[in-house]
Formats: structure tokens, sequence, C-alpha cells
């Protein structure tokens, strides 16, 4: 009785095929970008294969690229993912068997492959978030790997507008969540920290503040 | 080891860490209740503030650009209860348009 297990992992590979696109063109602009910041062409994809987590590598960088110290660049890319520790709290439920199997799959938890395999209950899918996390990584390394190859070659993403493209699904991924009052409150709250934030924490810091938007949730006992 | 080296190796390491912190320690168990009120806002809270800082977030400044009109008209989709592959497309067309035009 494989059939419906295997359809399972093939949903979310098929609900995130749009984004790995998005996501493999990113890949690719981060293999471009390395070796101006020392990046040899391995530790790019090294990077990639173990980082797992865009805005985080190109904060490294960026960093590095600006003359920062190897500690602030650190620090940086810490921050940036300092958001999946509760992110990995929320479906731990899902991910079952021996320790090993959970360190291993856990990778696979990345923003668009968690977002996509909420259910709306709350609850998590562990296998659209396994199925979607891997076209996730196999787009992201195989991307970052053909981005030093070929290098230069391959367009600028901010001319082909893909950086509009995460924001714009994570709305479209947001919108039917806005159903309970709740949920509504929450979002704009976390909007709002944000946005406030931005100009005046480094990179990251918005994100887990506005997290806490989700004490909202608190009830009293 | 050179810098590079030393940023790959230890943001790698923290990250998955980072990311096998639920699974890895509480993994298989069910969340309690008053714990899982506040994952259930968690999903909205993390998207919304992703949306704003991916849209007008630059290096400690709030940056009005393409991106802006871009995420105007995947708005216009969602309304229109477009599938998820056409809001992300029209996104990035209208965004590249602008930056074309501009």
């Amino acid at each position: 009785m494989t059939g419906p297990k295997r359809s399972r992992y093939r949903d979310g590979a098929r609900l995130i095929a749009p984004i790995g696109l998005a996501a493999a063109a990113f890949g690719a602009s981060f293999g471009v970008l390395g070796p101006t910041a020392d990046f040899d062409a391995l530790a790019a994809v090294v990077m990639s294969a173990t980082t797992f987590a865009g805005s985080a590598q190109f904060a490294v960088v960026s960093t590095l690229e600006s003359g920062g110290s190897v500690v602030a660049a650190i620090a940086a890319a810490v921050l940036l993912n300092a958001r999946y520790a509760p992110i990995s709290v929320s479906v731990a439920p899902v991910f079952r068997g021996s320790p090993w199997r959970r360190l291993l799959e856990s990778q696979l938890i990345v923003d668009e492959s968690w977002v996509v395999s909420r259910r709306p209950d709350g609850r998590f899918d562990h296998r659209i978030l396994l199925g979607a996390g891997l076209v996730l990584y196999v787009a992201w390394v195989g991307g970052t790997a053909a981005g030093v190859l070929v290098g230069e070659a391959i367009a600028d993403p901010a001319s082909l507008g893909l950086d509009a493209a995460f924001p714009a699904l994570f709305l479209a991924l947001l919108v039917p969540q806005l159903r309970s009052r709740r949920a509504l409150a929450a979002a704009l709250l976390a909007a709002g920290v944000a946005l406030v934030l931005i100009p005046f924490t480094p990179a990251g810091i918005p994100i887990i503040a506005a997290s806490a938007a989700c004490l909202l949730g608190w009830r009293r006992r | 080891m050179s810098a590079v080296w030393l940023a790959v190796i230890v943001v790698g390491l923290a990250t998955m860490l980072l990311k096998a912190t639920g699974p890895v320690l509480l993994g298989g168990r069910e969340l309690p209740s008053h714990v899982n009120a506040l994952v259930v806002l968690l999903a909205p809270a993390v998207l919304a503030a992703l949306v704003v800082t991916q849209v007008v977030g630059g290096d400690r400044e709030l940056v009005f650009d393409a991106r802006l009109v871009g995420l105007g008209a995947a708005c216009i989709s969602i309304a229109l209860r477009a599938p998820l592959l056409v809001v992300v497309i029209v996104a990035a067309a209208t965004t590249a348009a602008v930056r074309l035009a501009s």
C-alpha cells in the first residue's frame, strides 16, 4: 500500500513546483555572487547544501564583502535563521522515528515547505513538508552549482522580478489563514512590528520580534 | 582556516541545530494545548513579517520600489482567486516590467 503514501509526497512537490523555479534562480545568483566575496566555488555549494536558507547565506556574503568581521557575518546569519527555532517546534508533532531520522528530515524545513504543509486546522502534513522541502533543496543546491559553473551568463534575478515572487507567494498562502479574527489580529500586529523595526534593527530581528504576535493566542488558565 | 570557511561551517551547524530543535527534542509528541494555541498563530505572524521584510526591507531602511507594485498586482490576482502559480508569475512579471520601464 505505497500508493497513497507516494502521492502525498508528490502533492508537496507539485504544490511547491512554481516556487522551486524561483528558488533555483536565486540559488544560481548565490553561486554567481560567490567569487566576489572570496567564496570559492566549493564553499558556495557547501553552504547551500548545509545552511539551505537564502537570506542568511546572502547576509554572510554581503557582510564579508563589505569588510565586516566573521563574527558579524555569523551573527547576521544566525539572527536571520532564529525563526527556525519556533517554526521547528510548531511541526515537531509530525516528525516521528529515530532521533537521527528526525534530525535529517528536519533539514528540509524552510519557510516555503513549512507554509505549504500547513493544513486548515493549523496542524502540519509531514509528507507534504518533506516532498516540498526536497524539491526546494534540489533546486537551491542545484541552482547554486549551476551559478558557480555558468557564472555571469545567468540573468540577474532582480531584473526578472524574482525578488517579488517570494513575498507574493507568502501573501497568497497567508490570506486563506486569516479566517479567524485572532489570526488576522496576529498577522496585522506582526506586519506592524516588522515595519517599525526594519529601520532600527539588524535583519532578522524584525521577523523574530513579529513572530511574538502569536502570543495573542495565550490562554489564561 | 579562512574567514569564509569558518562562516560556512558555523552558520551551517547553527542552522541545522535551529531546524532540528523541535523535531529532535519534541518529535512525535503532541504539543500542550496552550502551546498549540500559540503555534496556530505562528504561521500568520511569521508570514506577515516575511511579506513586509521582503517587500519594503532594505539595509536598515524601508525601501519602496518596484517590489511594492508587484505585490499590489499579486493582491489583485489573489482577490480574483487566481491559482498560486499565476499569483507568483504576475508579481514577478509586474516587478520586472516596472524595472524595465524605469
